[in-house]
């Protein structure tokens, strides 16, 4: 045992009460889907954890059905305080059961446990939250006055963050008044359903939230569907893209998040130490599975050397191993796909004659592992410095001024996020004006909060999730803007039901339910 | 045989603590009735001065949280509160005359209006602050922060529960901490209200909650100089052009009474009466 050796520490799973296998959860209750179950496993071991229920064509018309239902008879004519005090109880119960959350998410998605529960649940909270107060303010959301829902949103998120995504989509829909059918990702299913559990607590009424598990053919079913008014997505910008054509011609709203290839600029003033932190962080963070991670790192040519040699040695004392362990820096890849995809593009940089280097560490037996790698002599052109990896794996390039650090972090199709470490003010606020990336992190990186607009630049997607601006895309402009503004739809776009205005924010509501 | 009751009591709330008038002085709480109720806490100078220090001393904790924590905490309030709905409909029948009905709306009022302002705390800097577009490469935003410590009259009319929390609610949410005159015939929910605030996380000196007379106590704050805004709302049967006078001597912001049902009433404007906007230069290089 060296020093760098910790006795194991693992997080109890005592708090988890799974069950064997999980269904649909449409109008409020959980039910047998008519496609074939799927196995859920653990990254880390590859041993399943439950089986989850497939959604076909048919248990999503139901899903949609049950929110057009919801969103007619009931969402749409609460108020918006009464919609706030069911966000507030959402936000309440997932605090108490952080820790439960905590550990299926570790359990599912292999990300280590101190993640999950000091990043992923508490922000899964704070975003309930936030919205909720929004849900009886929207006046003031920007979209000018009395603003109304959409209606029935159509939601599909990833497996990278599964119950914070779930957060992000979710919460700013209800609070605006919208009810949703929303898709988790095929190979982390687990806490959405554990979530579904919780609006069950909530007493939410049924129909508002509908959670549809499966693969891509339920994904596509979904945002496919006629009876949908709006689409949001945070995946690849393969997918994204397919998603922007089909609704082409179509009065569905659309929000997509999705790739990035973010340049971390370091430039020769920076704090070194508090560099190296953020450059750790924004790369190995969740096993690098993060749409907004720093994987490009420009270094200022001049310091190069020292940075390098500090990241390794930085590396070398980061844990790879049991997700479940409170000392786990890395965790598991969540799948053999995604495993695949990171070896076939780091072999490729390899090949394309970058210099790879990786700490020597042990990886587990079973489960998919990648140590955390780190690319020198990159150029612009090559596959590592161009392509989303998706993984533990971080390119470096270098600049000699400014300007070729802006053209370089900018030579890319996406534009989600960027890093800017130095510590002249005035050079910061210059060089974040000439990116082209929708979050610029300055002299820290991948900070989230609910407060915070999050979202891309270019073929990271459009609409910003987080903060007033997302509200926006969940919220339609009183009737007289938005004559001005929209033009005659195609006769496809009138499948869709016409829907109620919500604007009854006088209607009484029993105190029962609120008082339980 | 009936079991013979227990009644507490009624002192002030400074500095989260329940401490009698250094004074010694009480006056008597009546029913609707005219039953006894309580002997309530008559303040004195010497309190009103002892609740600005304790705002003060509290006021780097509550202003210098997170948006995020103040929200929980305000939302925290009207999770107690919701507990103890029977208690304050109890009082409030009591000392008001109104039916219980009438005293169960008023205390759900008052709980949806924390609720309703606990929102605020993280948004309010989001609609009323914002980035500039200065001719010239420079950085320039605008923030709205608390203005620091709040003295308020609570209004004297209509409900006394209702009436406090209208008027001690929007002064908390941007981070300033209050002393606030209580409804003087009827205090007795306003004690208890500290109670709560007491058990829900609202660290203490946030809130100062004193009984007695506003005609002698609203002068003393008034002309206070480390007082930073008056809130007149409920000083309208007294001669508050005075106060107004008097305020001005150190600048302190100052609302004017209001009267009628809708004094009060739930707006952002009340939050943003008890702010300061701060803008913030900062030379952005050419490259």
């Amino acid at each position: 045992m060296s020093f760098l050796d910790y006795a194991p520490a693992p997080e109890s799973q005592a708090v988890l009460n799974l069950r064997g296998d999980y269904g649909l959860f449409i109008d409020g209750e959980f039910v047998a889907g008519r496609g074939e179950p799927f196995q859920s496993i653990n990254p880390a071991t590859e041993k399943q954890i439950a089986m989850i229920a497939h959604a076909d064509a048919a248990d999503v018309d139901a899903a949609v059905a049950a929110a057009r239902r919801a969103y007619d008879k009931t969402w749409s004519k609460l108020s918006g305080s009464d919609r706030g005090k069911y966000l507030f109880r959402i936000a309440r119960l997932v605090q108490e059961r952080a820790r439960e959350l905590a550990v299926a998410e570790t359990l599912d998605n292999g990300k280590p446990i101190k993640e999950s529960r000091d990043v992923d649940v508490p922000l899964v909270a704070a975003w309930f939250f936030y919205y909720a107060g929004w849900a009886d303010k929207l006046d003031h959301a920007g979209v000018g006055p009395t603003p109304s829902a959409r209606g029935v949103a159509a939601q599909v998120i990833p497996w990278n963050f599964p119950l914070l995504m779930l957060a992000w989509k979710i919460a700013p829909a209800l609070a605006a008044g919208n009810t949703v059918v929303l898709k988790p990702a095929e190979t982390t299913s687990l806490t959405a359903l554990l979530f579904a559990e919780i609006l069950q607590q909530a007493d939410l009424p049924a129909g508002v939230v509908n959670i549809v598990t499966g693969g891509r053919d339920t994904g596509k079913a979904l945002v496919g569907h006629p009876g949908v008014n709006l689409v949001a997505f945070t995946g690849s910008t393969g997918a994204g893209r397919a998603i922007a054509r089909s609704v082409a011609g179509t009065d569905k709203k659309v929000i997509l998040e999705l790739g990035g290839k973010a340049a971390n600029i370091v430039f020769d003033d920076a704090p070194i130490d508090q560099a190296i932190e953020g450059i750790v962080n924004g790369i190995f963070f969740n096993q690098g599975h993060v749409c907004c991670a720093g994987s490009r790192l420009l270094v200022q040519e001049s310091i190069h050397d020292d940075v390098i040699d500090r990241l390794k040695a930085r590396l070398s004392t980061l844990r790879l191993g049991d997700p479940m362990d409170k000392n786990t820096d890395i965790g598991a890849i969540n799948s053999a796909e995604q495993l695949a995809r990171i070896r076939e593009l780091t072999d490729i940089g390899e090949q394309e004659g970058a210099e790879r280097w990786s700490p020597d560490c042990v990886l587990p037996e079973a489960g998919f592992w990648f140590r955390p790698t780190i690319f020198t002599n990159v150029s612009t052109s090559h596959r590592i410095a161009r392509d989303e990896v998706f993984g533990p794996v971080l390119s470096v390039l270098t600049f000699r001024t400014p300007a070729e650090a802006i053209a370089k972090a900018n030579n890319t199709p996406y534009g989600l996020s960027a890093g800017i470490w130095t510590e002249k003010g005035s050079r910061m606020l210059a060089v974040a004006d000439k990116l082209r990336a929708g979050v610029i992190w300055a002299n820290t990186f991948n900070r989230f909060d609910p407060a915070s607009p999050f979202g891309g630049y270019k073929e990271s997607g459009y609409g910003r999730e987080g903060g007033r601006h997302g509200l926006a895309a969940y919220l339609k402009p009183a009737a007289g803007r938005a004559a001005a503004r929209t033009v005659t739809a195609a006769p496809a776009a009138s499948i869709a039901p016409a829907v109620a205005s919500p604007a009854a924010e006088k209607t009484p509501v029993s105190r029962k339910k609120a008082a339980k | 045989m009936t079991r013979l009751a227990v009644p507490k009591t009624y002192k002030l709330y400074l500095g989260g603590k329940f401490p009698r008038s250094e004074s010694g002085r009480v006056y008597e709480i009546r029913s609707h009735d005219g039953e006894f109720l309580a002997n309530a806490a008559k303040a004195s100078r010497k309190d009103a001065r002892d609740a600005v220090v304790a705002a003060r001393s509290a006021l780097g904790g509550w202003a210098g949280a997170t948006a995020y924590n103040r929200g929980q905490v305000l939302y925290r309030i009207a999770e107690l509160l919701e507990g103890r709905r029977a208690q304050f409909v109890t009082e409030i029948v009591q000392s008001e005359g109104v039916s219980t009905a009438a005293a169960f709306a008023q205390v759900d009022e008052a709980i949806d209006r924390w609720v309703w302002y606990a929102g605020w705390a993280d948004k309010y800097l989001q609609v009323a602050g914002n980035a500039n577009p200065v001719s010239g490469p420079y950085f320039n935003l605008s923030v709205p922060e608390p203005t620091g410590v709040v003295a308020i009259i609570a209004p004297q009319t209509g409900g006394s529960l209702l009436g406090l929390v209208s008027a001690v609610a929007p002064a908390l949410v941007s981070g300033n901490t209050v002393v606030v005159v209580a409804n003087e015939a009827m205090p007795l929910s306003a004690i208890s209200l500290g109670e709560v605030l007491a058990t829900s996380d609202v660290p203490g000196g946030v809130v100062n909650i004193l009984t007695g007379s506003p005609a002698e106590m609203a002068p003393w704050l008034a002309s206070h100089a480390d007082v930073n805004a008056l809130d007149l709302v409920g000083a309208g049967d007294l001669d508050w052009i005075h106060l107004e006078i008097d305020a001005a001597e150190t600048l302190t912001r100052v609302l004017q009474p209001e009267n009628g049902p809708d004094a009060a009433s739930p707006s952002l404007a009340r939050v943003l009466a008890f702010t300061e906007t701060k803008t913030i230069w900062h030379t952005k290089g050419l490259i």
